[in-house]
Formats: structure tokens, sequence, C-alpha cells
């Protein structure tokens, strides 16, 4: 037994880092990625690290990008005359070079880098086309960089070009809309629900069990059922197209916060109401004065998790909002990709770090309150 | 009645007014025009036409149909068993008294709350069939027996197990629930148990597993209805990897038409509602059908207040 418990005191915490690692690591490339420059996005091997690349390119030392290895020695050639006169060429060992007049700029040895200068970020603009050589590794330096840089362009690639020029669209319209659909819904939810479920759980009224146990009914319609009606209603009330139809709802109830609520509403002592309805209180007094401040915990589990629903939501988004200029951050992210494809992969990691950002934060703010929460909530919803 | 349990269910309907509305106008009448719908010919545009049952007839002949709920299905068999495994195995080991268990069990957790879409975008780019990160990881190692790791979402073959793996990095949720059940189990029944002899496997066997499989099996199946409801995912991905598939759904060649993407495209794109709302009462029974047996599994669980 003794030996049962060092093996776990051993093998436990390997095994914990190993599994730590395989879910940071898809963060870690994430990061990775937005603060690398395009080219170093889309090369072999991979590297986690971003770099900056330099070296000296005709007396200048310039930033430059990694090409390819060179496989075989050869020499950088210039011809001097002929039809390719100034132009520089890689010829091999053993391969003729054609025509003109070739003056051997310097001799290339296996396993030497192919570099480019790094168009629009070089230190002398002006030069036509990219200056480029093939130099041995040890001639080029690297040094670790981060390219914050990637990350306002990627806010500002988010609204589209075309887009931003008629009416500024862009990154901020976005944020606003994601966080006027997750405030409002957050307000909603907490308010609405909390005033609900104090009917439920703290008056006696008739029909109200069968009315309760209709509400945890519908707690198992998908929300696909609901989705074609919901559109023509919202359609008829004239909302297709605003931020309305995501947050409105809210504001009138829904089975599981009900359901959350009452649930913590009921260990509120009832000693408590008697007390304040025989000093002549009003029930919507005890509510507010009594129930509402005991249950912070609670109102505050709700409020996150409609925060964290509200500001990841897709679906409703993609259904309801048809302009630009009402997308939330999460649609504006998905449109963005669509529309330029898997290319700028270093772009679309920055704008879906700056998406994850604020759910992140809030998280880390108030870790203790969202475990608690859905250890209780989920055994039991 | 009297005048005072007048009064109460006065003062009960001023409290639950707003949820009497909100029922009615969000849930109660949707369920009902959906059913209906479902027995008509409806393009928005025009009033729904009643044609009988040849939308449920229709779909019984639907190859459509019938793949996107193959491949659902295919989704969920393998996402909701596999992850209810790795978010047990997680809460397991956080069960063991290690040192940073809070600091693991927030790395584990963090995954669960990303935004979809920024997920759906990560792992994109993580099976990315030339430069993402998994084939970067995987060749090294099938490098060793000369094969090359698959191009995943652009691979009929390998867009679902694709779309499996990038659940199992969501499972932090599950694994909270799980580790707060393990957190229940007296303390008392391990000690008795290893006194009386038993291995740590007849003690999970024995003690750990009775009491928490009615948690376990009540989670699972609700992943399960909510795996049926795939669609954020999928549908961002399936899309982005294979070029604008807006012509058709769920490239490549339909292996990730699920059951929520063809009814989105069938009522959204192609304006057939009620199509699409006969689908959507197709997977409401399939879904009472599974909370049925999600509720018969957690009357057995113990019964803890908030």
């Amino acid at each position: 037994m003794a030996r049962e418990h060092t093996i776990s005191r051993r093998v436990v915490p390997v095994l914990l880092v190993f599994c730590s690692v395989a879910f940071v690591l898809p963060f870690v490339w994430l990061v990775s990625t937005s603060l690398k420059p395009i080219e170093q996005t889309i090369s072999l091997p991979l590297t986690l690290i971003p770099r900056e690349y330099t070296a000296e390119l005709g007396g200048r030392r310039v930033e430059v990008t990694l090409d390819f290895q060179v496989a075989q020695p050869g020499a950088l050639v210039r011809y001097t005359s002929g039809p390719d006169a100034g132009k520089q060429v890689f010829v091999a060992a053993g391969q003729a070079p054609r025509g003109g007049d070739p003056r051997v700029l310097h001799a290339v040895q296996a396993g030497s880098w192919h570099v480019t200068e790094k168009a629009g970020t070089a230190l002398g603009e002006g030069t036509a086309s990219p200056a480029w050589d093939v130099l041995p590794r040890s001639e080029v330096a690297s040094r670790i960089r981060f390219r914050w840089g990637n990350y306002p362009r990627a806010l500002a690639a988010l609204g589209g070009d075309a887009e931003a020029d008629r009416h500024r669209v862009g990154f901020w319209t976005f944020l606003g809309n994601s966080l006027t659909v997750a405030v409002l819904g957050v307000l909603g939810t907490v308010l609405s629900n909390a005033i609900i479920a104090y009917g439920f759980a703290r008056l006696k009224w008739r029909g109200r069990d069968a009315f309760f146990a209709l509400t945890l009914a519908t707690m198992m319609v998908p929300f696909p059922v609901l989705m074609v009606p919901l559109y023509g209603v919202f359609k008829s009330l004239g909302m297709i197209g605003t931020l309305l139809p995501l947050w409105l709802p809210t504001w009138f109830g829904s089975a599981f916060n009900i359901f959350l609520m009452r649930q913590f509403f009921r260990t509120i002592p009832e000693e408590l109401s008697e007390a304040a309805r025989i000093d002549g209180c009003s029930e919507w007094r005890i509510f507010w004065r009594i129930i509402v401040p005991l249950s912070t915990p609670v109102l505050v589990v709700a409020a996150l998790f409609h925060f964290i629903f509200a500001w990841n939501d897709f679906l409703g988004p993609l259904i309801y909002l048809t302009r630009k200029d009402t997308y939330t951050l999460a649609l504006a992210l998905a449109s963005y990709q669509s529309q330029n494809g898997g290319v700028q992969w270093h772009y679309l990691m920055a704008a879906s770090a700056v998406t994850i950002l604020p759910v992140i934060l809030l998280f880390l703010l108030a870790q203790k309150t969202f475990i608690r929460g859905i250890a209780t909530t989920g055994s039991k919803g | 009645m009297t005048r005072n349990e007048k009064k109460q269910l006065r003062s009960g309907l001023a409290f639950t007014g707003l949820w009497v509305v909100g029922l009615c106008a969000f849930t109660a009448y949707p369920v009902v025009a959906s059913l209906y719908y479902s027995f008509c010919d409806y393009s928005i545009l025009k009033s729904p036409v009643w044609c009988g049952i040849e939308n449920y007839q229709q779909l019984l002949h639907d190859d459509l149909f019938w793949k996107s709920l193959r491949n659902t299905l295919f989704y969920a068999g393998l996402s909701v068993p596999l992850g209810t495994a790795v978010a047990l195995g997680l809460a397991m080991l956080l069960n063991c008294e290690v040192r940073g268990r809070s600091f693991f069990r927030l790395l584990f957790f963090m995954p669960s709350i990303v935004p979809v879409v920024a997920s759906a975008m990560l792992w994109l780019w993580i099976f990315n069939g030339e430069y993402g990160l998994m084939n970067g990881c995987l060749n090294p190692i099938l490098g060793l027996f000369g094969l090359h790791g698959p191009a995943w979402l652009a691979d009929p073959s390998w867009s679902k197990p694709a779309l499996v793996i990038m659940s199992l990095w969501g499972t932090g949720n599950a694994m909270v629930i799980y580790l707060a059940g393990l957190q229940n189990v007296p303390r008392e029944l391990y000690e008795a148990a290893e006194i009386d002899g038993a291995s740590a496997l007849q003690r999970f066997r024995h003690v750990t597993l009775p009491t928490i499989a009615p948690v376990v099996a009540f989670n699972a199946i609700m992943a399960l209805i909510g795996a049926m409801q795939l669609f954020a995912q999928a549908y961002i991905m399936s899309e982005a990897a294979n070029g604008n598939g807006n012509a058709s759904d769920g490239n490549p060649e339909r292996s990730t038409l699920f059951y929520s993407i063809y009814l989105f495209s069938t009522a959204f794109q192609d304006i057939r509602m009620g199509y699409a709302s006969a689908m959507a009462y197709i997977l409401f029974l399939i879904t009472a059908a599974l909370t049925w047996a999600a509720a018969r599994l957690s009357r057995g669980s113990s019964d803890d207040a908030f």
C-alpha cells in the first residue's frame, strides 16, 4: 500500500504536466502565430518563437526572410553584359552560366540560405525590387522579436477595407456591439430572473407548482426548434438586422436561470420574510431588501454565465444580424475569415486572441465563483 | 377562490408576469408554430400553406437528411465517450493530493470558455495540413513509419475526427462537475476499503464509480444532446478549410454536413422553413427521448441543494 502511494505521488504530477502541455499548447500556438511575420507562419520546420532575421545585403544591414536552403554548392554571379546584364543569378557547381559575362560575387556552400530583403520593412526603402542573396547561416543574425504591430493591423483589417471607406465600421463598432448585447443581456438576466424566481420560491399561490413544472419542461426544447418561428417573430417586430433579438428576450426570464435562482432563494430562512411581513413590508420590499442582498453569489454566477454565453454566441448573430455595422465581434471574426480565406494566419490569430481575451480576463478575475457555479449547477441543471 | 387566495395569485403573477410573457412569446408560441410549419410549405415571404405530412415523407427519402443524421451520430458517438473519459480522467488526477491542483484545474478549464468562433479559427490553423501544429507534432513520429499526417479538415475521412479532437480540448466544464462529484465521495469509504485490502483499481471500481456514476451518466446525456446540435465549429471550419462552400454545405464531400447545419441551410439559405421545421421536430423527439433518459438516471443521484 505504501508503495502504491509513492507510485501515485510520482506518476500523477507527471501525467498532470503532460496533460497541461496538451491543453496549453493550442494557446501558445495562437499567441505565437499572432506575433510572427507572415512568412514565418508558413515556413517549415514549425517554430514556436517569432524571430527577426537580419543580414548584410548590398552593404546595408536589413531585415530578411529565410526563403529556402540551397541544397548544392555553387556561386552567386552577376552578368555585366548580354541580355541579362545587371541580373544576379545563383549558379550551381558544374552548371554552366548561360551567356552574358558572368562575374562571380561569391562562392556558396551547400546548406546556405536564400534570403530576401523584407519588402516594406527595409531600412532603405526606394529600391525597386527587394535585394536577395545566398548566405551561410552564420552571416544571418537572428533574435527573438514579437510583432505586436500585427494586433492593430489585424483589428483594422477586421472591418474590411471597402466598407471602412464608406462609413467607418471597424473593430470598435464590433466591440461596442458585443458589449451592448452582453451587458444588456446580463442586466436583463439578473433582474428578470431574480424577480420571477422570487415568485416561484417565496410566494404561495394556486397553480405555482404546475407552472414551475412547465417552466422546467421548456429547458429540453432544442434551439433549432425555436429558430424558424423566432425569426418570424422578430421579423414581424421589425427587429431583424438590429441587436434587439440578441438581448431583449433575456428581460423576460429563462427557465434555467429561474430554476437556479429559485433553488438558492429557497435556502434563505423563511423567518426573515415572516418578520418583515409582520413589520408591514410589501413583497417587493422583502425581495429587494432581504432576498437580493443575501443572494449575490447566485446572481453573480448567472451574470457571469450569461456574459460568456452572449460574448461567445455565433448562431444568434448569424441568424439575426444582416448589416456589417451591427455585427458582434464573434460574427465579424468569422466573416473576416470567410472573406480573406486562410492566408493571413498571423492576423487571424491576433484577432482571435483579442476576441478571447475578455472572457479569459473575466474568468481569471472570478474563477472561484465560476468553478463553484459550474460544480453546483452542472450536476443539477 | 377566497379573497386571500386571489390576492396571493395576484402577487404571484405580478412577480412571474415577465416570464408569462417570455414563455409565451419566445418558447410556447415558437414550439407550436414550428409544429404547424412542419406540416406546411412555408417560405417566410409568403404565408404557410398546409401540405400534410409531405415534409416528413420527403425527409425519409432525402439522402442528405440521412447523411446529416449519420454524420451527427458518428460525431456524437465518438466525442461523447471520449470527452467523458478525458473529463473523468482529468478530474481523477486532480482529485489526488498534488501540489498546484487549483492551477491545473484552471488550465484544463480555460479552453471551455473560449468563444467558439475563436476556437474554430485556432483549430482550423492547428489542423492545417501543411503548416499546422497537429501535423507538425505528428509528422516526426509518423515519419518513422513512412507515414504523413492527413489533411484533417480537407480530408473526408479525417474531418469528423478532427472536430472530435477539438471538442476534447473543451471538456473542462464536465471535468469541473466530475471533480465536484469525486470530492463528495466520503473519505471514510476509501479508508475502509483500503483497510480491507482493496487495490487502487478495486477502489475505483467499487467505491468511486458507483458514487459518481449517476452524475457521469447525466452529464454524458447532456453532452449527447449538445453534440446532436453541433453547429458553429463545423459551419465555420468546413467552409474555411474547403473554400467557399455555399453551393454545398458540409465539405469535404459532405463529411461535415451535420444535422443542425443542414437544418440551418434549409431554413435560411434555401428558405424552406416548413421542411426545416419538420427536421427540427425530429431533433426535438430525439432530444426528448434523451432528456427522459437523463431524468431517470439523475433520479438516483444525491439531492444536495445549491
